[in-house]
């Protein structure tokens, strides 16, 4: 019991990240096209500029639940993936330093650079997260000595001799950075205003198209690479939940940006991802990383889990830690939350640019 | 050199060492701005907001770079570490998720209304994010300390039929003796380094003539904070980290003081080099008794050397960790003497007058950086050769299959990165500094020149 409730909460705290981080990357994916002059691009940074962060930590503290809660797992897959791994934390740390480290000069070259390396710290992370899950959904090949390493790329088609990229998670990542740019387009459109919220807008709505389009492909690829999956969907009143969910949100989303309502489009965007997420969650239960070698090195929620007594006091705690993170997340949306008549001005917003602001 | 373990270590000692250049000032300052901010709110001066205003300032762009190099800490305890992760995640895992969940989440919202939210929020509102994120960030310092001491002494555990630790006391492990002095320790060190830092930066600017009235202010706050943090320093919480050292750690007290021989009376070297061929101390000035009597309160009390020790449970560098201990107290105790000397020229009203002075605390502000980390080598490199203190050994710790060639690779990379990232930090900073804290100027200016 212990072990499912775990479970949820860092798969919880997983999808939040996505739904939440996935917003500033997409609208880093978006940076140089929908934002072309540096008032713009202004426009952007100083959007995501509060709450980026904040959104980040959400990986931090789902990784610490993850340890907390499931430390095979967390032991087996991060030593796994080593590679990789070290890849995403230059890549996060590029993209980090480039939204704090842009705004204090005034040089355009500065600029430039900057952005560009935001915008494919960006894109890349959106990827990496696809494929990150493409490779927990897939399997890797833990054997007997209970590790596994796998090469960057090896075969093209997904099973035992395919590295960390393959056909399938590719295909996944992909998924991902146009899911999550779309997600960053409605942010903007929601949050910024005249030529940036307009293209915003419109690069959105046609990205959500061609997510939609995207999408049962990459259900087919996967339900290929695990057929299990279609009958534990089946079966899961938690997943019919979940699925209920992604597809109330993903209508509502195509309401609001045919009605060009784009707080509504991106509230239900939230909705349909962290509803996508859920139901991959609840349907890959109990694997946390499956291996392609025997199912006996399977590592599981059950096989991968501390004690109840940890588990059980951390619980406690949880249940006031993350309502308070709920609560300061409000806080900080209340305080930068838009004026009706006044969109975002980014001009006065990003820190060590004017001289009565602070930062 | 081919043992893959050396590189491992190599890798988290550079990433954590670089790594906490950045959160020491962050703490120590997120205490001073909300000093400053206290006193703009209740004076409404604005010379006080302009000088909250630059330290918050550089308090952002210190926080980026250790956020952005904090998060390789977490996931390396995975990706190199994955034995110990193993091992030990049953129970370092509920002060890691606590850290997340109570510190992180506080830390970055309340930083983003305090660096964005000036125009947003009330005057005492934006003093709440100063406060909210002081305590986030001392909070975010604590659960790491914590996780660290159960490194160094393991207290609320039981080892599972799997072989695997678990969780057994939560409150005796989350708040142990060794947890709480170490983080007593860590914290006044943190404010050190802010103070020290506040205090040489408006040396700078007084010698240089500029910024008088915020240069000034800041000066007096700093050195009152760095003289009580710097006695706070050595005693009690030294003294206090010391005795746990003698009473849990023999081996690394030994290394620490360079003692070969057991003994009553034992000395306390103050200069020295420990010579391992010969297993004795070089050249040492000594002062008798004295080690005895600060581990275990009397002179006459024994302390165990060295050669009473298995080897193979010696720190596996033992010069390394008598220098760095070395390097701490020394430069601990001149801190002591320059803030005290100018708590008395503060009092006498004398403090900005003296050239000489302002030149020592302008000069002085590595140096809390180098005692900090020369700290932080004697307690890790002086744990060793255990990863959790007698229960797991660093080299059983490591990820099996990530071999020599894999760390180096990553190690070359990280040391790349970050010399980049230390001068774009540096840069900045610089910047910062040349152009100072801004008075409101009489009207608006568009752009800063």
């Amino acid at each position: 019991m212990m072990e499912a409730i775990w479970y949820a909460i860092v798969a919880g705290m997983l999808a939040v990240y996505v739904a939440l981080d996935g917003y500033d990357l997409g609208a880093g994916a978006l940076h140089l096209f929908v934002a072309r002059d540096d008032a713009e691009r202004r426009q952007v940074l100083g959007a995501i500029g509060p709450f980026w962060d904040g959104n980040e930590v959400w990986l931090v503290a789902g990784g610490g639940a993850l340890v907390l809660a499931f430390p095979v797992a967390y032991a087996v897959g991060f030593s796994g993936f080593y590679l990789p791994l070290i890849l995403v934390l230059w890549l996060l740390l590029l993209r980090g330093l480039s939204i704090e480290f842009r705004s204090h000069v005034e040089n355009p070259l500065w600029r430039s650079f900057w952005d560009v390396i935001f915008a494919v710290g960006s894109s890349l992370l959106a990827v990496v997260l696809g494929a990150a899950l493409g490779n927990v959904l897939r399997g890797v090949p833990i054997d007997a000595s209970r590790t596994f390493s796998l090469p960057l790329f090896a075969d093209l088609l997904p099973g035992r001799g395919s590295g960390v990229l393959d056909a399938y998670t590719v295909l996944v990542g992909g998924f991902a950075l146009v899911l999550l740019a779309a997600h960053g387009g409605a942010f903007l459109a929601w949050r910024t205003n005249g030529k940036v919220r307009e293209r915003s807008l419109r690069t959105s709505r046609r990205l959500y198209v061609l997510a939609a389009a995207i999408f049962p492909i990459v259900t087919w690829a996967t339900l290929e690479v695990q057929p299990g999956l279609s009958g534990a969907a089946a079966q899961r009143p938690v997943a019919w939940l979940t699925m209920a969910v992604a597809v109330a949100g993903a209508a509502a989303l195509a309401w609001g940006l045919a009605r060009s309502r784009p707080r509504l489009a991106f509230a239900s965007s939230v909705a349909l991802l962290l509803g996508l997420l859920a139901s991959t969650a609840a349907t890959s239960w109990p694997y946390l990383l499956r291996s392609t070698v025997d199912p006996a090195f399977d590592v599981t929620a059950r096989s991968a889990a501390a004690q109840g007594y940890a588990l059980r006091v951390a619980l406690v705690w949880a249940s006031i830690g993350l309502p308070l993170a709920c609560a300061y997340f409000v806080h900080l949306v209340r305080t930068f939350r838009i004026d009706p008549d006044r969109r975002i001005d980014a001009e006065h917003e990003v820190p060590g640019r004017s001289h009565s602001g602070p930062g | 050199m081919t043992d893959p373990v050396f590189w491992h270590r190599l890798q988290f000692a550079f990433t954590i060492t670089y790594h906490y250049l950045f959160p020491q000032l962050t703490m120590g300052l997120a205490l001073l701005i909300v000093i400053l901010k206290w006193k703009a709110l209740r004076s409404g001066d604005a010379v006080w907001d302009a000088a909250a205003r630059f330290w918050i300032r550089i308090f952002g762009i210190n926080f980026a770079v250790g956020v952005v190099t904090g998060i390789p800490m977490e996931f390396q305890f995975g990706t190199n570490w994955s034995r110990f992760s193993e091992f030990a995640g049953g129970v370092i895992g509920t002060t890691l998720a606590m850290e997340g969940m109570f510190a992180f989440f506080l830390e970055s919202t309340f930083l983003g209304i305090l660096l964005y939210g000036e125009k947003r929020v009330s005057r005492r509102a934006h003093f709440a994010a100063a406060v909210a994120l002081f305590l986030g960030s001392w909070l975010s310092g604590y659960f790491i300390t914590a996780t660290n001491a159960f490194m160094q002494h393991p207290v609320g555990y039981s080892l599972g039929a799997d072989g695997r630790l678990q969780l057994s006391d939560f409150r005796a492990f989350v708040f142990s003796t060794w947890a709480f002095w170490e983080y007593a320790h860590v914290m006044t060190a943190a404010v050190v380094t802010g103070s020290f830092a506040m205090a040489g930066i408006s040396a700078y600017w007084l010698l240089l003539g500029q910024h008088r009235e915020v240069a000034q202010r800041c000066l007096r706050i700093s050195v009152i904070a760095a003289s009580i943090a710097t006695v706070l320093q050595i005693f009690p919480t030294g003294d206090r980290n010391g005795k746990l050292v003698a009473d849990h750690q023999p081996a690394t007290l030994a290394a620490m003081e360079g003692l070969f021989e057991s003994g009553p009376y034992a000395k306390l070297a103050i200069i020295g080099q420990p010579d391992m061929k010969h297993r004795r101390l070089e050249n040492p000035i000594e002062v008798p008794g004295l080690l005895s009597f600060l581990a275990y309160g009397s002179f006459g009390s024994t302390v165990v050397g060295l050669n009473d020790i298995p080897s193979d449970q010696w720190p596996d560098n033992v010069p390394l960790v008598y220098y760095a201990y070395h390097v701490m107290v020394g430069l601990g105790t001149a801190f002591i003497g320059l803030a005290l000397f100018s708590l008395l020229q503060v009092w006498r009203g004398a403090l900005f007058r003296q050239r000489w002075l302002l030149w020592c605390w302008m000069l002085a502000i590595p140096f809390p950086y180098i005692a900090t980390t020369a700290g932080w080598v004697t307690a890790e490199a002086g744990r060793q050769p255990w990863i959790v203190h007698g229960l797991m050994r660093t080299s059983q710790g490591t990820s099996p299959q990530v071999g020599t060639g894999d760390t180096l690779f990553t190690l070359l990379g990280f040391s790349g990165l970050y010399l980049v990232v230390g001068i774009l930090f540096l840069f900045l900073i610089g910047r910062e500094i040349a152009h100072g804290p801004a008075l409101p100027a009489p009207a608006p200016v568009e752009e800063r020149p």
